[in-house]
């Protein structure tokens, strides 16, 4: 279930596919300070115009700061990255498929905005997958829906991703079962022909699916569900890391007001 | 005269949407403290009446007492009330625990009946206490056994303090051990309990009396000795006691 196995995780990391024990800072910090700090750093990084390049060597410093006290370990880190390739392969390409006002680098000729937007999609989405691998990887599940719940979400939300988490194993679970059953049958999946079952698995876990929602929901009003999870318990906060987890974003912004100085 | 009946059913007739009758004029009593089977083939409507003890169905026709309280589905307060003093464990573990922990999970029945906070800590520490589940609070339901998942959907329960606690099928898929660990915590409640189940040693085991429904009717209503010995009104409602056991 959880790839990365360590010496000890107090019971922390049962169940997590993400999370990553480690007793770092950045792990300590309570789920909605993490959100709140990444969510504004990612805003002001992805608003700083790419020209503006001396920003992003700031934002690229803060978040190897970030990730060097999360002690996170960073071959794991390095393999989750590995989810941003499509995006590079696209931006790749964009200096090639774009028009405009060309230059030639040898006997390749580059469009300027294509290069310049291939740029910004790769700095950025960098930026972002950094952040949310720091994010996801010091931060359980738990403590990122209490921390949904402490900044206000719409309880909706936070109620439709507890059940997603929580159901998402059972129906996994549910789905590996048919599997074995359909393979204990003698079928084996064997190109195009074999699609007609996969459809009719996929219908049958859905209906199960389904019915499962009502099971549940008749569960829950058994025992008063009144339209909120208020059971769902939240993390104790020190003003420490209110302070510690601004700081993140803060010195995203002083770094955007520094290149914003040195570009003009 | 004695107190009022812990659930007393009268003339209860419901009919799904679909036309499909589940429950032709069932009458039933039981009082405080009692422990009774309903036993009855699949299909017999055990879930469909279980389910109007507290209101989640309302019936066609006939009426639910719990306590004082006329079930009607009009009155939301008292179906509120209701549900706070009869507790259902389903037969299905995963359809009950849903929040991401343990412990959230017992909790959620105490929050939702707007008690104080230190109030809810000692409900739900002492229903995972009377289940042997203290160690697994901070657990995701999903991680735990079949057998401690029954246990700690029984504390959800336990943890609204009901007066009422009703079980579907408590004892299916249950390993040896856990099926009578689960009768030993069942036996050390001070509550009535209504015990919806297939295996009828474990009805013997844990209540003196026990009915059977049949197509929407009760067709018994017995000590549970009497019924198990009954071999024709068994076979009648296609139950029967295990190879070579007999009363």
């Amino acid at each position: 279930m959880h790839t990365e196995s360590h010496a000890h995780t107090h019971g922390h990391s049962v169940g997590e596919r993400l999370y990553i024990h480690r007793h770092s800072f950045v792990h300590e910090l309570p789920g909605h300070i993490k959100l709140v700090a990444f969510f504004v750093f990612i805003i002001i990084a992805v608003l700083t115009p790419i020209q503006q390049w001396q920003s992003f060597v700031g934002y690229f410093l803060i978040i190897s700061v970030a990730l060097a006290l999360s002690k996170l370990p960073m071959l794991t880190l390095a393999k989750r990255a590995t989810i941003e390739f499509p995006f590079i392969i696209f931006a790749l390409l964009m200096p090639f498929t774009a028009g405009g006002e060309m230059f030639d680098i040898g006997p390749v000729s580059l469009s300027r905005e294509g290069s310049i937007a291939g740029l910004n999609l790769i700095t950025k989405a960098t930026l972002g997958v950094f952040c949310s691998m720091i994010l996801a990887g010091s931060t359980t599940t738990h403590s990122l829906l209490a921390g949904f719940v402490r900044i206000k979400t719409p309880s909706l939300f936070v109620q439709i991703a507890a059940f997603m988490i929580r159901y998402l194993n059972v129906i996994n679970d549910q789905m590996a079962r048919m599997k074995v059953a359909r393979e204990s049958r003698g079928f084996q999946a064997q190109g195009i022909r074999s699609w007609p079952i996969f459809t009719s698995t996929l219908g049958a876990l859905f209906i199960r699916s389904y019915e499962r929602g009502e099971r549940v929901h008749l569960a829950m009003l058994a025992r008063g569900y009144a339209g909120t999870l208020s059971s769902l318990s939240v993390e104790n906060v020190r003003p420490k890391h209110w302070r510690a987890g601004l700081t993140f974003p803060f010195l995203a912004a002083l770094s955007f007001l520094l290149g914003r100085v040195l570009f003009s | 005269m004695m107190a009022k009946p812990s659930v007393h059913v009268s003339a209860l007739h419901y009919a799904y949407p679909d036309g499909n009758k589940a429950l032709n004029g069932v009458d039933l009593t039981i009082t405080k403290g009692e422990r009774v089977a309903l036993l009855g083939p699949n299909g017999a409507g055990k879930t469909t009446l279980v389910m109007h003890l507290n209101g989640i169905l309302s019936p066609t026709s006939g009426s639910i007492d719990i306590g004082e309280f006329a079930l009607d589905e009009k009155n939301k307060e008292v179906t509120k009330k209701v549900r706070e003093r009869v507790g259902i464990v389903f037969q299905d573990p995963d359809d009950q625990l849903f929040m991401p922990t343990v412990y959230e999970d017992v909790a959620f029945g105490p929050t939702n009946m707007g008690l104080a906070r230190e109030e809810i800590e000692r409900r739900s520490t002492r229903a995972l206490e009377m289940v042997g589940m203290v160690e697994l609070r901070d657990r995701a339901p999903h991680h735990l056994s079949f057998g401690q998942r029954r246990r700690v959907a029984v504390a959800t329960v336990l943890a609204m303090e009901p007066e009422i606690l009703i079980l579907d099928e408590p004892s299916s898929n249950l390993d040896p051990a856990s099926r009578r660990e689960l009768s030993e915590i069942l036996l050390s409640l001070d509550v009535t309990i209504l015990m919806v189940t297939h295996d009828l040693p474990y009805a013997f085991e844990l209540c003196q009396r026990s009915l059977i429904l049949n197509q929407g009717e009760i067709v018994a209503d017995d000590l549970t000795v009497n019924i198990l010995r009954n071999q024709r009104l068994l076979t009648a409602n296609r139950l029967e006691l295990p190879h070579g056991f007999s009363f």
